[in-house]
């Protein structure tokens, strides 16, 4: 039984990471239908400015839970702007274009930003500290559930809540809902289109950002391709869950880690990643527009 | 328009301040600060910006008030391409520079020649499914696996020759194509992409870790080239021999996919392409449509995958990714989908030029990115946009 | 008239772009190969002193922090030594290629260099890379010594005669972890990890093979991990659930400090072996507090071999920072190189090849020579452990 539940907190741990990051692209794609592959490397800048900030706080003689919240404001901050520029430079252009050139840019940018912070800084694996709180009274529960898995768990939680909230009570959420169902319209209510995507970019990075952060703290090192496992893994589970859909994306994630785990702790860890793609097929084979989405249906 | 330029200059020394002024060694502790970057950032943005506000405002200009009922203005290369005069000798030309090429070259060009045709059959094969069928695969890579795999086994397990291999490979392909296929034929779009890019990944992955099947990622080695009818050969002319026989095989898939275009099969592809609906309401099989696309695509990438574990007689699952995959489709669309002419320039370019620009060889995934960004924003039809077809019927001016 | 040029203006800006191009690239290929002959009669005077030395391994993608410090070694060895006039008189010249540890790309490389006339390569850094390259160096007549691929079909099939290496092959590394776990360590239980890939999968089947062959302890688990997976607590769990005592884990730094790391984090005080992949002051920096208590193999005796603290030294004084992966296995394969021809008193083939074999040479490894099939006799290997966050010597 003990077993059984660490292998569930460890794919609970996972799912939280691919949940957070899977939001970003649901949201982009429920926004713009456009399967935004350069997602993956704003999480591993998030990760790469919350490591600079640290080490350069450490080193002015910082420590303890300030480096945290400034690491992670700082990387969101950053992730943020990086995601809105991403944006504004190869989609905002491409809105009236066919569906493959906003993916092909997608791509080409994921591969400029993963060359462009590899050239920034270095080709090896930094060791990440590990900025979270410890926690003394899950001691005795080590095995099953460390202080970061608890932290990386809690704070997904607080953030899905906090998303929800802001989808279904807000203005903003309001206006991202109504572009996202039918831009014309919306822009015909006076809703203002641009702002409203780029505040989803905005939004999805911040997201990113602060999986990234928690991830780096979690594993203890990051070097610039993590963007792209990640980001692979994020998206299978955005489209498992049904993507443009937000609890939707949530679902997928967890159900995606779990998978992975439990298929590693009782088959084989050699297949991992084939279990999870397998998964996606099947799925989307099935139920094509995932698990929480709506089929689309097509006017004749 | 300054004020913009200004701005956005500021903008992005903010944006990249963090990771490209200062260098982190977690390992040694040691921060660095680099200033000069941000002397080289800020100018560097500036003058870009107001390069891309330039360019978009001629975009938007060009494409103005509408073009109108007449056919769209021809790129000056269809224009060349299509004039009799300087297209044959031309062609000629090209013809001979290519057989001659290894007699003039050091057989190291050679071989990397050799490579750029391979992507350029990868790339047509890719043209099929992608450009005139529409349907996106983002796995394509993989078929060239199984066509490379399928060689090395039947080489290690029975001793099959190259020329034996290369319509198994082939053949095999294309039943992993219709495989593929079956699935996915109710998928649309980005669907479909992520669905085939699955496909791709767990294809690799299966070589990765399926030992004893595989070899797993020690690869397979010693594969032999190929053969010329028993003769040995030594390593200059079998890169000779390789080369004359990727020229044959491009020449075939040249002429076998214009054929195609123009064939009742073809026109199915692009009537699939344009919309799904009306395609299958004027009568034309869907299934057999998507399912030839896929067979046939499949076909050539697993051709191309035999000559690749010929030429580099060592194979394993690192060389064929999903990087490979993204390679071949931004030969097909940067060269202009659909369109030959097109994604020939395009692997040419995409193969050679890193190759002979080696100075920039660390910026050169980095290049690679940014053109494709760029090339979609500013020329989405590609280098050589194909032509469509187009009937004018002109009408007397009374 | 001008209506042409303005609509199809951007196709001339970038026609005329791309023919630019392609002049400057055929311009530059044409020179580099000298091809005409007034060219290139000079240029083969100029070059016909020199010794040339090919460095090939990955320089790019995400395999290039273990192709890099190969190229700071070799030139750091050829600086030396040219400063001192050269071996028999004549400069050593590097001609650096990269091949990101794939195998197209490496047999590309290859030709490069065979067509560049070198006279010795040092590389691949992969074993898959050198794997496509050897045959063509020696269908060449070329040399090649690598400082890190371990496969031992390289060695042990024969068919490569040309082929050297200054890295224990993984074999020999697994045997000596095995050893140590069963007769040192007393484990019973041994789970055998790996990267999936080449190096470490390889080093793990030959582990199990080890402990299978040895009939006193069992292997529970074998499992690849993914490199660079977000998490690893899954296979923690496993190993943890198979009751194993002993970890012995193929791969490199990155993955095995992570799985460590879980380890330690969920009070599992399981022995964790690894190969010199792991061996390596990163790892110790990476992993930090939880690198204490890790074994690793790795050259012998190197922390007090004064070449090496040199060598270590000199890399520090030119380029800033610690020497990273196979440094010193490159360090050494460079300095033996150039040893044999220097002994050989020429660059030819059979000659540099004897030369190898029969002449001893001191490198941060120890004194070392070359058996027939292309092992380093001499570099010795060890058991090391980290101790107070340094690997020491494991007696």
């Amino acid at each position: 039984m003990e077993y059984f539940l660490e292998l569930f907190v460890g794919g609970l741990t996972r799912g939280s990471i691919y949940a957070l990051i899977a939001l970003g692209y649901t949201m982009v794609y429920g926004i713009i239908e456009l399967i935004n592959f350069a997602h993956g490397e704003i999480y591993m800048i998030g990760a790469f400015t919350a490591l600079i900030v640290a080490s350069v706080l450490t080193l002015s003689g910082f420590s303890g839970v300030s480096v945290l919240i400034l690491a992670a404001v700082f990387a969101v901050v950053y992730a943020s702007a990086y995601g809105f520029t991403v944006e504004k430079i190869a989609y905002k252009p491409l809105r009236q274009a066919p569906r493959l050139s906003p993916l092909i840019s997608a791509i080409g940018m994921s591969i400029f930003l993963q060359n462009y912070v590899l050239l920034a800084q270095t080709s090896d694996f930094l060791p990440f500290p590990n900025l979270l709180p410890q926690f003394d009274f899950l001691a005795p529960y080590a095995a099953v559930i460390g202080s970061t898995e608890l932290f990386i768990i809690a704070t997904t939680a607080v953030v899905m809540v906090l998303l929800t909230v802001l989808i279904k009570f807000t203005r903003m959420g309001k206006a991202m809902r109504a572009t996202a169902q039918d831009r014309t319209m919306a822009m015909l209510t006076g809703v203002n289109v641009n702002r409203v995507i780029s505040n989803t970019f905005i939004l999805g990075s911040a997201l990113a950002a602060l999986g990234g952060v928690l991830i780096a703290s979690h594993t203890g090192r990051i070097n610039f391709y993590i963007g792209f496992l990640a980001g692979i893994k994020a998206f299978t589970a955005a489209v498992l869950g049904g993507i443009g859909s937000i609890p939707g994306a949530v679902l997928g994630g967890l159900l995606l880690g779990w998978t992975e785990s439990f298929a590693t702790g009782y088959v084989s860890s050699d297949y991992e990643d084939v279990f999870a793609f397998l998964l996606l097929v099947l799925v989307l084979i099935f139920r094509p527009a995932g698990l929480l989405g709506r089929t689309p249906t097509g006017k004749v | 328009m300054l004020k913009k330029a200004a701005l956005t200059s500021l903008w992005f020394l903010f944006l990249t301040f963090p990771l490209l002024a200062i260098r982190v060694n977690t390992i040694e502790h040691l921060v660095e600060w680099r200033w000069k970057n941000m002397i080289y950032v800020g100018i560097g943005s500036f003058v870009l910006s107001l390069l891309w506000q330039y360019l978009l405002a001629r975009q938007a200009s060009a494409r103005g008030p509408g073009e109108g009922g007449g056919s769209p203005m021809r790129s000056l290369y269809r224009r060349i391409l299509d004039d009799r005069r300087v297209r044959y000798p031309l062609l000629a030309a090209c013809g001979v520079f290519a057989l001659a090429f290894p007699f003039l070259f050091p057989s190291y060009q050679t071989s990397i020649l050799t490579t750029a045709l391979l992507y350029i059959v990868l790339g047509l094969g890719l043209n099929i499914v992608v450009g005139l069928a529409g349907l996106l695969n983002l796995g394509y890579i993989a078929f060239a696996a199984v066509g490379a795999y399928a060689y090395a086994l039947l080489n290690v397990h029975f001793g099959l020759g190259f020329w034996a291999a290369l319509p198994i490979g082939a053949l095999l392909a294309a039943l992993f194509g219709i495989l593929l296929g079956f699935p996915v034929l109710r998928l649309r779009g980005d669907y479909l992409a992520i669905v085939t890019l699955g496909f791709g990944e767990i294809i690799r992955l299966v070589l990765e870790n399926w030992n004893d099947f595989s070899f797993g990622p020690s690869g397979i080695s010693n594969i032999p080239r190929p053969g010329l009818l028993g003769v040995e050969l030594n390593l200059q002319q079998a890169t000779s021999y390789t080369y004359y026989l990727m020229i044959a095989l491009c020449l075939l898939t040249i002429l076998v996919v214009n054929r195609l275009q123009d064939s009742r099969i073809g026109r199915a592809w692009i009537a699939l392409r344009e919309d799904e609906l009306a395609c299958e309401a004027m009568g034309v099989d869907k299934t057999m449509a998507k399912l030839t696309a896929f067979a046939l695509g499949a076909t050539w990438a697993g051709m191309a995958g035999v000559v690749l574990a010929a030429k580099t007689t060592f194979i394993n699952p690192a060389s064929f990714t999903f990087l490979e995959s993204a390679m071949i489709l931004s030969i097909v669309v940067l060269g202009g989908m659909g369109s030959i002419p097109g994604v020939i320039l395009g692997a040419l370019l995409l193969m050679l030029l890193p190759e002979y620009l080696r100075v920039f060889q660390d910026y050169r995934m980095l290049l690679f990115g940014a053109t494709m960004v760029l090339m979609m924003v500013f020329r989405p039809q590609g280098m050589v946009p194909a032509i469509r077809r187009s009937y004018q019927y002109r009408r007397d001016e009374p | 008239m001008k209506r042409f040029l303005h609509r199809s203006s951007s196709s001339l800006i970038f026609s005329g772009f791309l023919i630019l191009l392609l002049l400057a690239s055929l311009a530059g290929c044409a020179g580099e190969e000298g091809k005409s002959p007034a060219g290139g009669e000079k240029k083969e005077a100029a070059a016909a002193n020199d010794i040339r030395i090919g460095v090939a391994g990955a320089h790019s993608g995400d395999l290039a922090s273990y192709g890099l410090p190969t190229v700071k070694a070799a030139e750091l060895v050829v600086k030396d030594i040219n400063a001192k006039g050269g071996i028999l008189g004549r400069q050593v010249k590097l001609l650096v290629e990269d091949d990101a540890c794939k195998p197209e790309m490496a047999a590309n490389t290859a030709a490069k260099l065979v067509s560049a006339k070198v006279h010795a390569v040092i590389g691949h850094i992969c074993s898959g890379a050198t794997k496509a390259a050897i045959g063509i160096y020696k269908d060449a007549g070329i040399v090649a010594i690598t400082p890190s691929a371990t496969n031992p079909e390289l060695t042990q099939s024969g068919r490569y005669p040309n082929f050297f290496r200054t890295i224990a092959p993984d074999d020999a590394q697994a045997k000596m972890q095995v050893d140590f776990a069963l007769n040192r360590l007393n484990a019973r239980r041994i789970a055998v990890l790996h990267d999936k890939g080449d190096y470490g999968k390889g080093l793990a089947e030959f582990a199990k093979k080890f402990v299978e062959a040895s009939g006193a302890a069992e292997v529970v688990l074998f499992e690849g991990v993914t490199p660079g997976a977000v998490d690893y607590s899954a296979v923690v769990q496993k190993i943890r659930g198979a009751n194993a005592d002993a970890v012995i884990y193929g791969g490199y730094h990155p993955e095995a400090s992570s799985i460590v790391m879980q380890m330690r984090k969920k009070g599992m005080k399981t022995a964790f072996l690894s190969d010199d992949g792991v061996k390596d002051t990163t790892f110790i920096k990476v992993a930090g507090p939880y690198a204490e208590g890790v074994y690793a193999t790795g050259p012998r005796d190197t922390s007090s071999n004064p070449i090496a603290i040199a060598a270590n030294e000199a890399h520090k004084k030119a380029y800033g920072s610690e020497p990273g992966a196979f440094f010193l296995n490159a360090y050494a394969a460079t300095q033996a190189l150039l040893n044999a021809i220097e002994k050989a008193g020429s660059t030819d083939y059979e000659k540099v090849r004897q030369a190898l074999r029969s002449q001893e040479v001191e490198t941060p490894l120890g004194t070392i020579h070359f058996d027939v099939k292309g092992e380093a006799v001499g570099v010795g290997f060890a058991m090391y452990q980290v101790k107070n966050g340094v690997y020491t010597e494991v007696e």
